[in-house]
């Protein structure tokens, strides 16, 4: 079933987005320090999985394997060149998950930091950093996905690159942005919620909001703080499954789905309109807020 | 305000081309290199890391007064050289593979400068094959950096890497960076741990004997 995001807010008073792809694809097997990119031509059955059992928990917006597709990003890995393939099969999968669902999925494209500094403080010109991110969104479009998913940012030049880019490479897609308040309730680079909520509801935006970071607290309070500058916003609000520390070499997460579905019902009332998770969450977690979205709420 | 005083405002500004033309005007003055870096580059820097954590300051200004003392360094560099007599040992230092955090391996890196180490700066997102060929080309200490709980484990493979390459008996290790301790130091078999720059340089004295 296809329906578009923008219609499912109009008809819903809440959303429920999926949880972490790159810790799902860790504790499958993914090797430290690899690419979960590559998992896309590799092992796409292991991705299409991790799609599906979302889906299943209750999902009905997907992020695509695409986090760190970048060329920039993958450049790291000495991917580069595969940029386009990588990002088209991460879309491709995400889309064939899709397809057996019983309830309507919106596609979004994941696009994540370039994991550089932009000028003035770094060496990236915010240009080039547009042209890899319309070659990322290119590619994820081709593939299929229905919004373009800008996500974890910090730096909102970089934001005003990626919108930038994608909306070169694929005019017509709507377009989300979240970042991620890890510092003292603002981003890495010192963006405050409210005025990043300002700066992104003029950017045309279909929604906007925070996702990662340090656990359902600290980005409660940021969603409450954008839904004070920006009442009118469609507020994205992905927690992670609080915060992680190493146990044997792994990074464990230290909240349970009944943590989540608390969060969940508080990202409700700080404003949110489409609630999912991030890093360290499992369809378990989903299954966790989409029950308790549903309880007051229940999807039509 | 004496011209350190300026050099050491300067970096706290972030004002690159001041900072650059106070240290020239101090080597001129016949200024010693190392109180030019230590009472004005490193302590301007260390101020700048303390109202960062005290929430005064955000990443921008931290780079940008990062970039101001990186650029006096490259004048500085020369002078610290000819007046220390042999470096002390020759340490390579980077950010482990995976990890693009510069700003703290940089201080830590200018700190052991300073203290009369020679450096090789091996960059960040290094694999630990880089650290082993600085092994070879006669690094005595590895000193790795890691900011992200998800980095950590890579600092395991380069002390692995070492090992392996048969190089571990004369290679001391220390490792650094927010989420590690002495805990994990004492895990994964390096020799050393460090919560911050200055004491880095205590311990990097302490395990090359000096
Ligand atoms: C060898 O012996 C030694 C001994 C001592 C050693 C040592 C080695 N190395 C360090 N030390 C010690 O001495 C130094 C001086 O006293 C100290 O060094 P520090 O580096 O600790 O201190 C510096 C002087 C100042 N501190 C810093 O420079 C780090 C500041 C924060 C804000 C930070 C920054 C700046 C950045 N980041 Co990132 N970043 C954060 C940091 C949050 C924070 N508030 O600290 C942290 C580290 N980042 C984090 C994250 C998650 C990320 N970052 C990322 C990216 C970035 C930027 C590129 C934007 C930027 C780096 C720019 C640059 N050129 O370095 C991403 C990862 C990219 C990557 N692959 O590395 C990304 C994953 C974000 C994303 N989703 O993309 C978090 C890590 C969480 C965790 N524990 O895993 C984080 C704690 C923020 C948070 N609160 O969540 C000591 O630790």
């Amino acid at each position: 079933m296809t329906v578009s995001l923008a219609q499912l807010l109009e008809s819903q008073a809440t959303l429920v987005a999926d949880g972490g792809m790159g810790t799902m694809l860790f504790a499958a097997g993914l090797a430290r320090g690899s690419a979960p990119e590559v998992w896309n031509v590799e092992r796409p059955e292991a991705v299409r999985r991790i799609h599906a059992d979302y889906i299943a928990a209750g999902a009905q917006i997907i992020l695509t394997n695409s986090f760190g597709g970048s060329r920039a990003r993958l450049s790291m890995h000495g991917l580069a060149d595969r940029a386009a393939e990588l990002n088209r099969a991460a879309a491709q999968i995400a889309r064939s998950a899709a397809q057996d669902a019983r309830h309507s999925v919106v596609i979004a494209g994941s696009i994540g930091p370039t994991g550089q500094m932009l000028a003035p403080y770094g060496d990236l010109e915010p240009d080039d950093a547009a042209e890899m991110f319309a070659e990322q969104a290119a590619a994820l479009v081709e593939g299929g996905v229905d919004v373009l998913w800008i996500e974890t940012m910090a730096d909102m030049s970089e934001v005003r690159a990626a919108v930038e880019g994608c909306r070169r490479a694929a005019p017509g897609v709507p377009l989300v942005a979240t970042l991620t308040y890890d510092t003292r309730g603002r981003t890495m680079m010192g963006e405050t919620p409210e005025h990043a909520a300002e700066t992104l509801e003029g950017m045309g935006l279909l929604a906007h909001g925070a996702n990662c970071g340090n656990g359902p607290d600290e980005l409660l309070t940021a969603i409450d703080h954008m839904h004070h500058a920006q009442p009118q916003a469609h507020l994205v609000a992905k927690a992670n499954a609080g915060l992680p520390h190493m146990v044997d070499d792994r990074a464990v997460y230290d909240a349970g789905p009944e943590v989540m579905a608390a969060y969940a019902r508080q990202a409700r009332a700080n404003g949110a309109r489409i609630i999912g998770a991030c890093c360290g969450s499992t369809p378990e977690h989903v299954r966790a807020i989409a029950e308790a979205l549903r309880q007051e709420d229940p999807v039509t | 305000m004496s011209l350190i005083e300026e050099i050491r405002e300067g970096v706290i500004e972030g004002q690159a081309n001041v900072v650059l033309e106070k240290v020239r005007q101090a080597l001129e003055a016949g200024e010693s290199a190392e109180v030019i870096l230590n009472q004005g580059l490193i302590s301007g820097m260390q101020r700048v890391g303390e109202l960062f954590e005290e929430g005064t300051v955000f990443v921008p200004e931290m780079l940008i007064a990062a970039r101001a003392m990186d650029k006096a360094l490259t004048v500085l560099r020369p002078h610290l050289v000819e007046a220390g007599v042999q470096p002390i040992a020759k340490v390579a230092i980077g950010t482990v593979k995976g990890d693009l955090h510069d700003i703290g391996k940089k201080l830590v890196a200018m700190m052991l400068e300073g203290s009369g180490f020679e450096i090789m700066d091996l960059g960040i997102n290094v694999p630990p094959e880089k650290f082993v060929d600085a092994v070879r080309q006669g690094a005595q200490v590895v000193a790795l950096s890691a900011l992200l709980t998800t980095t950590m484990p890579n600092m395991k493979d380069v002390v692995d890497a070492i090992d392996q390459a048969g190089l571990r008996r004369q290679t001391r290790v220390i490792i650094g960076g927010a989420p590690v301790n002495q805990n994990y130091a004492d895990q994964i078999g390096a020799d050393g741990f460090a919560p911050d720059a200055s004491s880095a340089v205590r311990k990097v004295r302490e395990l090359v004997g000096v």
